[in-house]
């Protein structure tokens, strides 16, 4: 694999090679026992009824944040296969890229909450008497919560691969696996990966929801520290939920190093940007490892087998041969298929009227519209509360270079960190001040969201062209004309940028934040999110999937009139 | 000069226009690339020269007419032909030894020969020391390097060349143009033929055994020059000077229509193509011929080298200057005509003034936009009706370059003002309006 060059004196290197290895080699044997262990757990007999020991005592914490860890790092694999699976298909086929698409946009709509419920039954069934059932269950949920937004920015850097150089690959006849590895991937990846990192952070947000789950009036905690957080906010355990805290900012931290940095540095390479001029990103462990001789040796090998494979799925025929001649476009195809999905569709509809006539009545829809009226409205006032505080603040911290890489690298570790651990903490304190949860659990949403925003704002500030800032000084800009002709419109995009993706998060996170419960305590804003959760806890299915359903409208509204509008008119306008 | 390895039989390519109907972007074009020659296609942008160089790669199949790679169809990239990128198309994450192997690669190359070759390659055209490097520590000219290194590795029959040197500044351009005719000379390469696109005359001549050049509208072969100097050529040579002056007399002699300019026999129709040339350029131009030394008749080549702009910049300034009135061209020359010479010496308003009169003359799109805003009662309009209009005769890009040049011509001539932010076009304020029309 070509790796980065680094100019360190041969002797250095060659010296050091050895010792590295012998730091490395129990490092590298204690996590693969560890791997193993946690893996033989997963696939223990289970019956249905049985409990699964969970005990707050923090000595088993790391235990658990093992089991967590490993359920999150299965989902984000598989997030990633699909992302690639699905990239492939909506940019080969034309004929799935339409139902694909819309279908995504859909999905990523979807609160993940509901998969949960939804799903975990079917899981069960799947795996009689295991474990892997349950496991399953949770991982798809943790699943559900990382692989859209990375589908959909997989199939959008697959999309935009810059004209020349696909022709590039066709004069080269490259094969579509060749393509795949040498172009598509690659130019996708900086996207792909900033967008694991979002998920990761995401999945985090849910793991106490998917690790404890109520299905048919079983209430299962599988071993991990969601289910260890869920237990000790039923029992009103506050020193079990500061440990909790401290073991997730422990774990955040070493996944941040140990996995996310290094893969960034990695990756620093795929920047398509020809001139860079934003720093690149620097791991200790990435130069570690590449300074082990044993490690490198590995890399190399698992490179050299992966070029034999890029030569094995060659082309073997060239624009000579009749193999190549173009066959003609029948449009029976694409017409059946047309045919297929409009049955299809009017097909749902109908299920979907009778459904809600039979099972719910109308009057329950128009009940769910307006207390998603509410929560909209929550979200809209947050983002607009949140651009307030955190565009100022932005605005000083990426005007200021020295300022500027640590309070990113702070922030998405605070990104990171799942908001819901706090929500003990405000629940008490809403009683304790007797304060309308109406009105005060609505900061919970946008908690864990609003750093977004605030990256974002950074970023932009950040790369405001240096010659515009000595121009304004130079005019003497000051006040609110500052703020309104240089200064907001310079960061705008970035903040659209910021504010789609704590919009999308907030609303999903209204299910946990407007419906909090500590102990026997609970509180609960009237709201969509509320709404679903309350359905959630009592297992009214019909209205969990309205719920749902109705949400999802809501979200897609927003991100069709407003969002993508803001989006493409900044894209337009105001650029540099 | 032998059997020929690409051929061109009547091949046409068209695209389909807004309304439905077919609009022929390539016509007829009979050609073939033979054995040990080099051939240059010059022509205006949007003639469709590229569009041909797509072709022989088999990257875009021709819609009518037929494609021979030696003798057989051609349905898509042929494993004996390679090509060069105007924008290098390196892969930003592949090393520069990985980008050379690539092609190799592709092929199922064992490892150790696959070396060998890149590395060969790699010390040809001048990049040793530098296998390591990713692409964007280099600089264009090493860019580029790559980008020929990469093609040559394939040792391919016919390398395929689109504007291989007009991404780099000139010194550069003319070094690596150097080095690959030297390469070419000393036969120590294993390609039999080459077609080189540009927009740059001077590089065609230096270069080429013969000059096509293209016609637009629909895009075809206009004229052919043997250029029969022997190599090296010297740039300062009175036989390359006589040549481009040639070239340069070839591209503007004719109708206005057809990649020609003198005589205007041929009127400019709304939906045609504008020539991409900015009013403020114009301007400048008009000034420098207007001025010693020329003193209002200039030697295009000459031109080109005192103003500093690149040939297709330069063409596309004069065709619009003779469209607008303000010049007529006479073999490889530009003269400044009377009204040329009024407005060398007018001041700003009253050049603006002169500028918008010629356009609502002489440029139907222009024109009908003004009465269009006329007419309506609110004297605004969406630019969206514009384009839509275009598009039944230009490409979605050609109408949107046409759109884009109409309203700068027209905003320098105070004839409309434009909003980008909402796409309107409108009246000039009320006291901006020019009074001396």
């Amino acid at each position: 694999m070509a790796q980065k060059r680094y100019f360190f004196p041969r002797v250095i290197l060659e010296s050091a090679g050895n010792r590295w290895d012998w730091v490395l080699l129990p490092l590298v044997l204690a996590i693969l026992v560890m791997l193993a262990y946690s893996a033989e757990q997963m696939a223990r007999p289970y019956q249905l009824g049985e409990t699964l020991p969970i005990s707050l005592d923090p000595v088993n914490l790391p235990y658990y944040m093992m089991r967590t860890t490993l359920r999150m790092f299965i989902a984000l694999a598989c997030s990633v296969l699909f992302s690639c699976v699905f990239a492939v298909l909506a940019t080969r086929y034309k004929l799935a890229e339409r139902v694909l698409v819309p279908l995504l946009d859909i999905l990523q709509s979807i609160p993940i909450l509901g998969f949960l419920s939804i799903t975990v039954t079917a899981f069960i069934a799947l795996f009689p008497g295991n474990l892997l059932g349950v496991e399953c269950a949770a991982i798809f949920a943790i699943f559900t919560s990382q692989a859209w937004n990375m589908a959909f920015s997989a199939y959008q850097g697959f999309r935009t691969v810059p004209p020349e150089l696909s022709e590039a690959a066709s004069v080269f006849r490259l094969s579509a696996w060749q393509r795949f590895w040498r172009v598509e991937l690659p130019f996708s990846m900086p996207g792909l990966l900033w967008n694991m990192m979002m998920s990761m952070s995401g999945g985090w947000f849910f793991v106490v929801a998917s690790e404890a789950i109520s299905v048919a009036n079983q209430n299962i905690k599988l071993p991990g520290i969601g289910s260890y957080i869920s237990l000790a906010i039923e029992q009103r355990d506050l020193s079990a939920i500061g440990w909790a805290i401290a073991a997730m900012f422990i774990g955040v931290l070493l996944y941040d190093q140990l996995f996310f940095r290094p893969l960034l540095a990695w990756a620093d390479k795929f920047r398509f940007e020809e001139t860079g001029s934003e720093t690149a990103q620097q791991s200790w462990l990435l130069d570690f490892l590449q300074r082990t001789d044993r490690m490198r040796q590995t890399a190399e090998a698992i490179a050299h087998v992966f070029e034999k494979s890029i030569g094995a799925f060659r082309l073997r025929f060239d624009g000579t041969s009749v193999r190549a001649r173009p066959h003609a476009k029948s449009a029976l195809p694409q017409r059946a298929w047309d045919a297929a999905l409009a049955a299809l569709v009017f097909y749902a509809v109908w299920t979907l009227i009778r459904f809600i006539h039979s099972e719910v009545g109308w009057s329950e829809v128009g009940h769910v519209f307006v207390v998603g009226c509410y929560t909209m409205i929550r979200v809209i006032v947050l983002i607009f509360l949140a651009a307030l505080i955190w565009i100022p603040v932005g605005v000083w911290i990426g005007m200021n270079p020295r300022l500027t890489d640590r309070a990113q690298a702070i922030i998405q570790f605070l990104a990171a960190f799942p908001a819901n651990l706090m929500f003990p903490v405000a629940v008490l304190a809403l009683v304790h001040f007797k304060l309308n949860p109406n009105i005060w659990l609505s900061p919970l949403m946008i908690l864990g969201t609003q750093w977004y925003l605030l990256f974002n704002v950074i970023a932009g500030a950040s790369t405001v062209p240096t010659e515009l800032r000595y121009a304004a000084q130079n005019m003497g800009l000051t006040g609110s004309l500052k703020w309104r002709r240089y200064l907001l419109p310079a960061i705008f995009p970035s903040f659209v940028t910021g504010a789609i993706t704590a919009s999308g998060g907030s609303w999903n996170a209204s299910i946990v934040a407007e419906y909090v419960t500590w102990g026997d305590t609970t509180l609960k804003a009237q709201g969509i999110g509320s709404y679903i959760a309350e359905m959630t806890a009592i297992g009214d299915f019909p209205r969990i999937a309205l719920g749902i359903a109705v949400m999802c409208m809501f979200v897609m509204g927003l991100n069709h009139f407003v969002w993508r509008r803001l989006y493409r008119m900044t894209e337009d306008r105001l650029h540099f | 000069m032998s059997s020929p390895i690409v051929e061109l039989k009547g091949v046409g390519k068209s695209f389909r226009g807004a309304d439905g109907s077919e609009r022929a972007v390539l016509e007829g074009v009979d050609f073939s690339l033979n054995e040990g020659e080099i051939v240059a296609l010059l022509g205006q942008s949007g003639s469709g020269k590229s569009t041909m160089l797509r072709i022989m790669a088999g990257l875009v199949p021709a819609d009518r007419g037929e494609v021979l790679y030696r003798g057989l169809p051609l349905y898509g990239p042929a494993d004996g032909v390679s090509m060069v990128f105007q924008s290098f198309a390196l892969f930003p994450w592949l090393t520069v030894r990985k980008n050379v192997e690539l092609g190799l690669e592709a092929k199922g190359m064992p490892e150790a020969e696959r070396a060998d070759r890149a590395e060969a390659a790699i010390d040809l055209i001048g990049l040793s020391g530098f296998e390591g490097a990713l692409p964007r520590e280099l600089s264009g000219g090493m860019r580029q390097r790559v980008g020929i290194a990469r093609a040559l590795v394939m040792e391919p029959e016919v390398l395929l060349m689109d504007e291989a040197f007009s991404a780099l500044d000139v010194l550069t351009g003319e070094r690596l143009r150097e080095d690959i005719m030297e390469l070419w000379e000393s036969r120590r390469l294993s390609t039999k033929a080459m077609l080189v696109v540009s927009h740059n005359i001077e590089e065609a001549v230096m270069m080429a055994d013969r000059v096509l050049i293209f016609a637009s509208d629909p895009g075809r072969i206009g004229d052919e020059l043997p250029v029969p100097l022997s190599r090296p050529r010297d740039v300062e040579s009175s036989q390359v000077r006589g040549l481009v002056d040639n070239v340069y007399g070839m591209m503007t002699g004719g109708s206005a229509r057809h990649g020609r300019i003198t005589e205007k026999e041929i009127k400019l129709r709304m939906g045609d193509r504008l020539p991409a040339a900015e009013s403020a350029r114009m301007e400048a131009v008009i000034e420098l011929v207007a001025d010693e030394p020329f003193a209002g008749r200039a030697d295009l080549p000459m031109l080109a080298e005192e103003s500093g702009i690149n040939d297709k910049e330069l063409l596309d300034v004069t065709s619009a200057l003779t469209l607008l009135g303000f010049a007529q061209l006479d073999g490889g020359d530009i003269i400044l005509t009377a009204l040329g010479q009024d407005y060398a010496r007018a001041d700003q308003s009253r050049r603006k003034a002169m500028f918008g009169h010629q356009l609502l003359e002489n440029v139907p799109l222009v024109a009908y936009i003004r009465h269009g805003l006329d007419q309506d009662p609110s004297g605004d309009l969406p630019d969206q009706m514009f384009l839509k209009l275009l598009t039944y005769t230009l490409n979605e890009s050609d109408a949107e370059e046409a759109l884009r040049v109409a309203i700068d011509w027209g905003r320098y001539g105070d004839l409309f003002a434009y909003n980008y932010n909402t796409g309107v076009i409108h009246m000039p304020d009320a006291d901006e309006v020019a009074t001396e029309l």
